[in-house]
């Protein structure tokens, strides 16, 4: 299925590939309404990873998988195929099923239900195949393409970490796409804690409900949120209770994260939390019923601002002429660096009201993302190992 | 009306497909290369910016870049006045005044007039004609409609219906057996035409048909032209000169229930005056044109008067500058 054999050339070769790639404009696009267009709440992905499945195969890719926790991978055979690169992209998407998730298509721009997060994505994964054939780049190495399922939430990562755990394939530097945004360097993963504590009533007596119990306890963590140092937050993400306007909810939950580039703090702060749930138990009394849940952890991790992927990326992106910032991930990206893999989350174009019905993409800009991907590839391609920091 | 019956029965046996019968795409390619065939798509469009982008994005990389089934894909537009024809363009489509076509015949308002002045301008074997307006745009709604044209020489005209349910929220829902259809057009064809009673959703606006087919229709240029196609072609080549596939579902905006009185009278006229031609009935004095509908504001009912008029277009075969550009 290759064109050629013409030998990647890294640099500024990002430049002619955005020029390229505007020969696949429309089977890109089409590729990005269909992705948007297929409901993949966290759990329930299997028809966005038969697209996926489906794309791949045309693309004559080789060991085509679909494993046990729903993820789908396809393999480009390398020329030498002495190393492995991966490139990941999570195919769930924030919104249910019923959702309404049909794509609008205006001038030089997309909208629609998880475009930006992460139908892009899926759409670039599933294009990267035919890219690599109009760009003539043929790797060394064998590239892995990877749609990964349950990111999200309760998600906690399983479709990524099933993956690592149990293909058994080494895998010497990765790549996740993200449809937002093109700017981003992330190339460092944070500490991170995701729980929910619910609060539950059975008796008749409490006027309430669980307001007063659930009010109480956001201002606690939101108390802690305050005293911490800027490196540490504490997100509270939603809160949840009743159903009308005149009756007190009888339960209710509470969502948080709390997030930090230092090691051991996330732990020291969940710890806090513990404590503040089981002081609101003791003192609601019988009743009311408060119970913690820690449903997600990652450890902090950090590729360095030194590392010749990250300078290579922030390279790219200048000669691209976009201005780069850096941006921690808590997605893929930590268990990659967690796992030792040299690992960046490269955003493929602008776009703005991520995680609202509207979510934009910005078409033009798509072409800069591709082509920042494709020059990654070519780079660590190339990238001699032993010149990897450990 | 046993034989009719059985008649019926045989032709949704015979000529009702189901889109994924024609799953095969490089199979389709293949057939229609081989019968020398060439497929224009037209969109016809008035005011279409929010949906009609997607529409081509989709057609011209399914259909013509990943499997070559189209040779063209045109908008045909009214006079938009926002920006569906900078999308269209901006996406790959040939786009096109509907006043610019055959500019000495006058400019007619409708969709109708968009269709007929497509056989002049666009070039293929085939016509799909989509409607711009939906929502869930699939490659299906153009490929399954050529589909039985392609493999089947004997069937003419193929019509979309969409019978799937359909969960739907706001003001989205499924057109499956659409209001106007129910409540006039299936009643008028039990009583007149009863074969075409068969065809599930005669008003569809996605339908597929052959050159030699449409160029010898004459065609309304307003509600009525889908309503028309139907009892023409019926009157020469009878049922068996049609098929329909089911596209499963279709989602657009609803139209409001006023609108659909006007779509009902423009579709009653065309219908009458084709009864008339056919000598299916007599002595029917002068109608009237104006459709009246009233609006209330408190106890007191205003008129709200419409004149609609069917105009027809003659069969593109009898103009000149038809047959020349098309060596007719």
């Amino acid at each position: 299925m290759r064109k050629g054999t013409a030998k990647a050339r890294p640099g500024e070769a990002a430049l002619s590939h955005r020029e390229k790639l505007r020969r696949l404009r429309e089977i890109l696009f089409a590729n990005i309404v269909m992705a948007g267009e297929i409901p993949a709440p966290t759990g329930g992905e299997w028809r966005i990873t038969r697209f996926l499945s489906d794309r791949f195969t045309e693309s004559g890719l080789a060991h085509l998988s679909l494993d046990q926790a729903g993820n789908i991978a396809g393999v480009l055979p390398g020329r030498t195929g002495g190393r492995t690169l991966l490139v990941v992209a999570h195919v769930d998407k924030i919104w249910s099923e019923g959702d309404d998730h049909t794509v609008s298509v205006g001038v030089g721009q997309m909208s629609g239900r998880g475009l930006a997060d992460n139908g892009l994505g899926v759409a670039a994964l599933a294009t990267l195949p035919l890219i690599l054939e109009e760009l003539d780049v043929e790797l060394d190495a064998n590239l892995v393409l990877l749609g990964t399922t349950r990111s999200f939430g309760r998600g906690d990562l399983a479709g990524m970490r099933f993956f690592l755990e149990n293909s058994g394939q080494p895998i010497d530097a990765a790549l996740c796409l993200e449809g937002i945004d093109l700017e981003r360097l992330s190339y460092a993963s944070l500490g991170m804690a995701r729980g929910e504590i619910t609060v539950s009533t059975t008796g008749e007596g409490a006027e309430s409900g669980v307001v007063a119990t659930l009010a109480a306890l956001v201002r606690s963590l939101l108390d802690i949120h305050g005293r911490e140092e800027p490196e540490t937050r504490i997100l509270v993400g939603s809160v949840e209770a009743g159903s009308g306007h005149s009756v007190p909810p009888r339960g209710g939950v509470v969502r948080f994260e709390i997030r930090s580039h230092k090691a051991g703090r996330v732990a020291r702060v969940e710890e806090e939390i513990a404590a503040l749930v089981a002081a609101a138990e003791e003192r609601e009394g019988e009743g009311i019923e408060v119970h913690l849940e820690m449903i997600a952890h990652r450890r902090p991790g950090n590729l360095g601002a030194s590392h010749p992927l990250v300078k290579k990326a922030r390279e790219t992106l200048a000669l691209l002429g976009i201005d780069s910032h850096v941006v921690p991930s808590v997605s893929e990206l930590a268990l990659l660096l967690d796992h030792g893999i040299p690992a960046l989350t490269l955003g493929i174009t602008k776009g703005e009201n991520r995680h609202s019905p509207e979510e934009t993409i910005r078409l033009e800009p798509i072409f800069d993302g591709l082509a920042q991907i494709v020059a990654m590839l070519q780079f660590l391609d190339t990238l001699d190992s032993a010149s990897e920091p450990s | 009306m046993p034989d009719l019956d059985q008649r019926i029965s045989r032709w949704l046996e015979t000529n009702t497909f189901h889109h994924s019968e024609f799953w095969d795409m490089q199979e389709l390619v293949r057939a229609k290369r081989e019968a020398g065939l060439t497929i224009s798509l037209c969109i016809p469009t008035l005011n279409e910016e929010k949906t009609i982008g997607k529409e081509i994005i989709v057609f011209k990389s399914e259909l013509m870049d990943r499997y070559p089934l189209l040779d063209e894909i045109a908008v045909i537009d009214s006079g938009s006045t926002d920006r569906t024809l900078e999308i269209a363009e901006s996406f790959g489509a040939d786009t096109y005044l509907s006043s610019e076509i055959l500019p000495q015949y006058g400019s007619k308002p409708g969709k109708g007039e968009n269709l007929w002045k497509a056989i002049h301008q666009l070039r293929g074997d085939i016509l799909c004609y989509v409607d711009a307006d939906i929502k869930n745009i699939h490659a299906k709604f153009a490929s399954a409609l050529v589909a039985p044209l392609i493999y089947r020489p004997e069937i003419q005209y193929v019509k979309a219906f969409y019978d799937r349910p359909l969960a739907v929220s706001d003001d989205l829902r499924p057109s499956g057996g659409g209001r106007v259809t129910e409540i006039l057009v299936r009643p008028l064809f039990s009583m007149f035409f009863p074969e075409l009673t068969a065809l599930i959703q005669p008003l569809s606006g996605e339908y597929a048909v052959r050159r030699e087919v449409l160029e010898q229709l004459p065609f309304p240029v307003g509600y009525g032209v889908e309503t028309s196609h139907l009892i023409d072609l019926y009157r020469t080549g009878g049922l068996d000169a049609f098929a329909q596939t089911d596209l499963d579902n279709r989602v657009h905006r609803n139209q409001p229930t006023r609108d659909l009185g006007r779509m009902a009278f423009g579709i009653l006229q065309t219908f009458v005056k084709r009864l008339r031609d056919y000598g299916m009935v007599k002595d029917l004095p002068e109608l009237h044109g104006l459709f009246r509908q009233f609006q209330a504001e408190g106890h007191r009912h205003e008129q709200i008067t419409r004149e609609i008029l069917e105009e027809e277009r003659p069969p593109m075969i009898t103009l000149p500058e038809y047959r020349e550009r098309h060596g007719r």
